[in-house]
């Protein structure tokens, strides 16, 4: 015991040690103009520069430190008030966000004066679907012997209380009785056909995609298959769409689908077998989604982006909003799916902006594109 | 008894007694051999029958059949009974006797008379207006679950609330008797129905619209956007294409696009299109395009 108490003291003081030399001095080893969430906790450093202010406000979200980090912004508008702030960062109404939080962060100047400046800031949120990035561009100004953030997001559009009527529209299944004589009640599962497939080499490995129809007159719930296989006939690997494809098709829908087969090669591929599955479920028609204002653009960092905005056109919230999109040449081949998830809830006669990559490798080629969204509510679940 | 003989025949006229043990062995064979199993030559499933023998004495019966393993002491030259329960399994059956020596015989019993009939149809659900669309499949069945190998006619009948639509008699072959034939023009249930004798099965089979024939669409400009809505959405034989039916509606505005994969709903398809300025808007559901019809900007 005599002997383990220097020992203690020891560490406890090496320890002391290192956190201030790491407070003092870890940032200086990164990149100059690049701030990071890697600061400790309870400590803020006084803003005297636009890097400083952004990482001490982006620390407090990160904390969830409303108070402070709502005081240490400068709103452009007395509208914004704290509830909106926080609900802009927690998310609501069961929105993917409200399932968030955010892991890391690294922020980039764009431009700076005395007075003013801008920073790009791209965030990693860990959610329940993986790691979701988010860039943003945040102003701040030069107010007093600091800076602050400026916050000049407008307020969420409140949905007026209203009546939306619906006719309202779903199929439910029901099964026969086990005493039933057999082939006396068969309800035949429906037909569902896959209309185009193209597997194509990526960085990450092989990638089956393409597109599949609901040809019957009942709702489907679908899922594509494939095996890849190799000249000797072996299987090489098998996965599912899992969640790149609309799983509930409506009679005459069409969604896409996107197999990805890591670190497989598709040069040891001779043969890709597909098999689409599908079964009836209850169903409803509603809500009805828009797409709206889709156009492939380059973003601000140089990629390929198809964005736009979601419509809800019913009465129905969409908890997370998960957009598919597929791109296809000039033959109408698809040559690329993309998806992403919406981190804020749809709700009803209210739009949501949404943005899906597509690679520079097919970005050229890209003539037209479709958009479906996938539905998940709380209620339904 | 061969220890006996073996011992006799160690004197001088050794031929004699050996050709004396032949014979008394082959009289002893000759006299198992007697026993004589006589099988039904017609037996048929559920039915009584007897299996009579020859010779006397008591012996042992066994019978094995496809649903049966019987045992029983019998007494040779009568009758052996087998109850309607014993021979309920069409099929092949081997009846055996044994007292000094075994003996058997195979018999088939034969399917009774149609109690039932399995019937299968194919599609649940079938488009109207195409060709080979829909099939049945008859299987005749006697009351012990039996099929019934002998040639039956099936009377196989489609018909809707309305009419008699089509009508095939089918003799079954092997125990199995189906028909093929095209979907009406008419959405809406048909009953398909199969008949023997005085037995029938019935199937109900949905007959749905085809794809949308034209695809007309109409917009108008609002407020809150453009509303845009099909026409009543029909097949080529006028029927109303099923509620829920997707129509996806695509407004271009320049490099703009907006789309809206819309239900249909009691025949007609609604979207509302935010897009601004003037948008050409078209139609399309599965594989059928509507028209297109330009909207201008307000």
């Amino acid at each position: 015991m005599k002997r383990a108490l220097p020992i203690v003291i020891v560490l406890v003081a090496v320890t002391v040690l290192l956190i201030f030399l790491g407070a003092t001095f870890g940032r200086s080893s990164g990149t100059v103009g690049i701030a990071s969430g890697s600061a400790l906790p309870g400590f803020s450093e006084h803003a005297s520069t636009p890097e400083q202010a952004l990482s001490n406000f982006l620390q407090d979200v990160q904390r969830r430190n409303w108070d402070r980090a709502f005081a240490s912004v400068e709103r452009t508008s007395e509208a914004v008030n704290k509830l909106d702030f926080i609900q802009e960062w927690t998310g609501t109404n069961g929105g993917l966000r409200s399932f968030s939080s955010l892991e890391k962060y690294e922020a980039r100047p764009l431009h700076a004066t005395n007075s003013e400046a801008q920073m790009r800031v791209r965030m990693q949120w860990t959610t329940p679907v993986g790691p979701v990035e988010d860039v943003r561009d945040f102003q701040l100004a030069h107010r007093g012997d600091e800076w602050k953030v400026v916050w000049n997001q407008t307020p969420p559009p409140n949905v007026p209380a209203q009546i939306v009527p619906v006719n309202y529209l779903r199929w439910d299944l029901v099964s026969g009785t086990s005493n039933d004589q057999w082939g006396s009640h068969n309800v035949d599962s429906p037909h569902v056909r896959i209309v185009s497939m193209n597997a194509i080499d990526s960085a990450e490995g092989t990638v089956v995609m393409g597109e599949v129809v609901n040809e019957d007159t009942v709702p489907a719930f679908v899922n594509v298959n494939s095996t890849l296989v190799d000249a000797s006939g072996n299987p090489i690997d098998d996965e599912s769409s899992f969640d790149k494809i609309l799983h509930i098709l409506l009679p005459k829908q069409v969604s896409p689908y996107r197999i990805d087969f890591p670190n497989a090669s598709l040069a040891k591929v001779k043969n890709v077998r597909m098999d689409v599955k599908a079964t009836l479920v209850p169903a409803s028609s509603d809500p009805v989604i828009g797409i709206m204002n889709q156009k492939l653009e380059q973003d601000a960092q140089g990629r390929s982006v198809l964005h736009g905005e979601i419509l809800n056109q019913t009465g129905e919230t969409v908890n997370i909003p998960h957009v598919i999109a597929s791109f296809y040449d000039n033959n109408g081949k698809v040559i690329w799916v993309s998806d992403g998830y919406v981190q804020q809830a749809l709700l009803p006669q209210s739009s949501q902006p949404f943005a899906v990559e597509v690679p520079k490798s097919v970005a050229g080629k890209v003539q037209n594109f479709h958009v479906v969204v996938n539905q998940y509510s709380l209620q339904k679940s | 008894m061969s220890s006996s003989i073996n011992t006799a025949c160690r004197s001088p006229k050794v031929s004699l007694c050996w050709i004396g043990a032949v014979l008394l062995s082959l009289a002893a064979v000759s006299m198992a051999q007697d026993i004589e199993l006589r099988v039904p030559s017609g037996a048929v499933a559920g039915q009584p029958a007897s299996i009579s023998t020859t010779g006397g004495g008591s012996a042992t019966f066994y019978l094995e059949g496809p649903s049966i393993a019987l045992k029983r002491d019998v007494q040779l030259g009568q009758d052996i009974q087998l109850s309607a329960r014993e021979i309920e399994g069409a099929g092949r059956y081997v009846a055996t006797i044994c007292a000094s020596n075994c003996s058997s015989s195979v018999f088939f019993v034969a399917a009774g008379k149609p109690s039932t009939l399995t019937f299968l149809v194919h599609p649940s659900r079938a488009p109207v207006g195409q060709p080979d669309m829909i099939s049945g499949v008859a299987f005749p069945f006697d009351e012990f679950e039996n099929l019934i190998f002998t040639p039956e006619t099936v009377q196989f009948q489609i018909s809707s609330k309305e009419s008699k639509l089509a009508s095939h008699s089918v003799e079954t072959q092997n125990g199995v008797a189906w028909f093929r034939t095209s979907s009406g023009k008419s959405a809406g249930a048909v009953q398909v129905a199969a008949s023997l004798n005085d037995v029938q099965a019935r199937r109900v089979v949905q007959q749905v619209a085809s794809d949308p024939c034209r695809l007309q669409i109409k917009a108008q400009r609002t407020p809150k956007g453009v509303e845009v809505q099909t026409d009543p959405v029909r097949d080529c034989a006028g029927n109303p294409v099923p509620d829920g039916t997707i129509v996806t509606f695509t407004a271009k505005n320049g490099d703009q696009i907006s789309t809206v994969d819309a239900p249909i709903k009691q025949d007609v398809a609604r979207a509302r299109i935010t897009a601004k300025g003037t948008i050409v808007i078209s139609a399309a559901s599965g594989v059928v395009m509507g028209n297109e019809i330009r909207v201008g900007g307000q």
